[in-house]
């Protein structure tokens, strides 16, 4: 059974000593929005750690294969549609039989999670259609200010042979000191009917984004939490109010220091959420954590 | 129009890529009218009907920015070097890195901040109309939807990371404000729409902003050139 419901959520995260999202312009530098010098964090990051959580989670669980794998290919992919469907592959062209093709979609989307929640371009060589997912994530952003920190550090030892009398190497990492971020995302009812994202799917979503920091911890990461996960379920699949008009329900308050400065810690914060009259909309709060 | 609507859309972030810029994408300076018919039909759409876009009005100063991601690039290999070395049962295990050789590519965007328009359309019936299909009737269910905020699916700015948020523009409303009301700007050659009939034949058409307003032209009129 696929979501028969639209949802919004606002999702904050936070980061100490870490870099949540180098910005490969910026020698690795945590990404910087120039305008306000507030932080950056990609939607494709964080799908990428939904998508790492999904997998350790529901490791070989039917259904839960990862499609954009870290390790893989994605013809190989591709690749086991036809063989589990007995199709022979025709060079960048969907099969002809519009039945075949859809077939052959369709057990994509009922193989692989990523495909299912985000969509997926399959128009490579051996093709296997194009899909758009349900889930859809903006950039986050951080509520005030960030100032990376660029540390210097060394290493007791060196690459080459040749570099033996130096005795130590030097090495660089950018961190950033404390910063709260915030995202939007949607889930679209009406895409998830075509995909088969269901209710289960979904919860796996709200786990992953409860849990993907715990286990995406590396040296340049720092620490990652995840804060609060406010969910906006609208009562049917057309959704029963404006998405920027729920976003503005959440807001957050800075309790210790100055607006517009960077902040230290999460108690810095306080996060309001005005539910005055959204029952009676049609929009049910769910805060998920 | 007797028919039109007047839909305020606007996002933090868009990017109408311009084709001749698309590995790593710069977009045009304004929503192109098939980016706006995008977001029209992510609230309304059916094959009955075909949206129109008569006019664009451009409410915000245009400003670029850019940022680069790792992307997904040619992950192709050929299926042939594949098929020897695959068995039904293996594929599972085969795996390659996704960083190795140019699978991974950084591409940047040249993206447009803080955007705001108001896209003024009308629709016409298609073909596929049946019988029960009226102009009011689907005007109704738009209108219907844009209030009351609901879509089909999220409508974005030229890419799904960059959400539209919208606002049906009432007969009685105010007209959001522009800050480009004085400006006239010729913006050169702009891609109008694909022409899915004819094989995805894109078309184009000089895109002059006057007084803050873009005349978007009939898409088979003489100054659309393929």
């Amino acid at each position: 059974m696929t979501i028969q419901n639209r949802y919004e959520f606002v999702y904050f995260f936070d980061v100490t000593n870490g870099n949540p999202n180098g910005d490969p312009d910026a020698g690795n530098m945590p990404r910087l929005d120039p305008e306000s010098s507030k932080g950056l964090v990609t939607d494709v990051s964080l799908k990428r750690k939904i998508r790492n959580f999904i997998q350790l989670s529901e490791e070989n669980a039917p259904g839960y294969d990862i499609y954009v794998q870290e390790k893989s290919v994605l013809n190989l992919q591709n690749k086991k549609a036809y063989d589990a469907l007995d199709i022979k592959p025709e060079a960048k062209k969907l099969p002809k039989d519009q039945q075949k093709a859809k077939e052959v979609t369709d057990w994509m989307c009922a193989n692989f999670f990523d495909v299912r929640a985000f969509g997926a371009v399959m128009t490579t060589e051996v093709n296997s259609g194009q899909v758009r997912g349900p889930l859809q994530l903006a950039f986050a952003k951080s509520i005030d200010p960030i100032i990376p920190l660029e540390v210097s550090i060394t290493r007791m030892a060196v690459t080459n042979e040749k570099d033996l009398e130096k005795e130590r190497t030097m090495g660089r990492k950018h961190i950033v000191p404390y910063g709260l971020y915030r995202v939007h995302g949607f889930v679209s009812a009406k895409l998830a009917e075509k995909t088969g994202f269901s209710d289960a799917d979904l919860e796996k979503v709200w786990k992953s984004l409860e849990m993907m920091f715990e286990h995406d911890h590396s040296a340049a990461r720092g620490e990652m939490s995840a804060r609060k996960l406010i969910v906006f379920k609208h009562d049917n699949a057309l959704g029963s109010a404006p998405a920027h008009k729920l976003f503005e329900r959440v807001t957050v308050e800075r309790v210790n220091g100055e607006d517009g400065t960077p902040a230290s810690e999460f108690k810095d914060y306080a996060i309001h959420l005005n539910t005055e009259g959204l029952a009676q909309m049609g929009v049910e709060v769910i805060e998920v954590f | 129009m007797a028919y039109g609507i007047k839909l305020h859309v606007w996002g933090e972030y868009a990017c109408f890529t311009r084709p001749e810029m698309k590995v790593e994408r710069v977009s045009y300076d304004v929503i192109t009218p098939s980016a706006a018919r995008g977001i029209l039909e992510a609230i309304h759409w059916k094959p009955a009907i075909r949206w129109v876009v008569d006019r664009i009005h451009v409410l915000k100063p245009v400003r670029f920015e850019s940022i680069r991601r790792n992307e997904l690039g040619n992950c192709k290999i050929s299926s042939s070097k594949v098929s020897g070395a695959m068995k039904r049962k293996t594929t599972q295990d085969l795996f390659f890195l996704i960083d190795e050789g140019d699978n991974r590519q950084q591409r940047a965007t040249t993206l447009l901040r803080d955007v705001g328009y108001v896209i003024e359309a009308h629709f016409e019936l298609t073909d596929k109309a049946g019988a029960e299909d009226s102009v009011g009737k689907h005007l109704d269910i738009f209108n219907r939807r844009a209030r009351k905020g609901q879509y089909f699916h999220q409508p974005c700015l030229g890419n799904r990371e960059f959400p539209a948020y919208f606002e049906l523009i009432e007969m009685d409303n105010d007209f959001p404000s522009s800050d480009l009301a004085d400006e006239s700007k010729d913006l050169g050659w702009m891609l109008h729409d694909i022409d899915f009939a004819n094989d995805a034949e894109p078309k184009f058409f000089r895109a002059e902003l006057k007084q803050g307003v873009i005349e978007v032209p009939p898409f088979n009129a003489r100054e659309v050139l393929q």
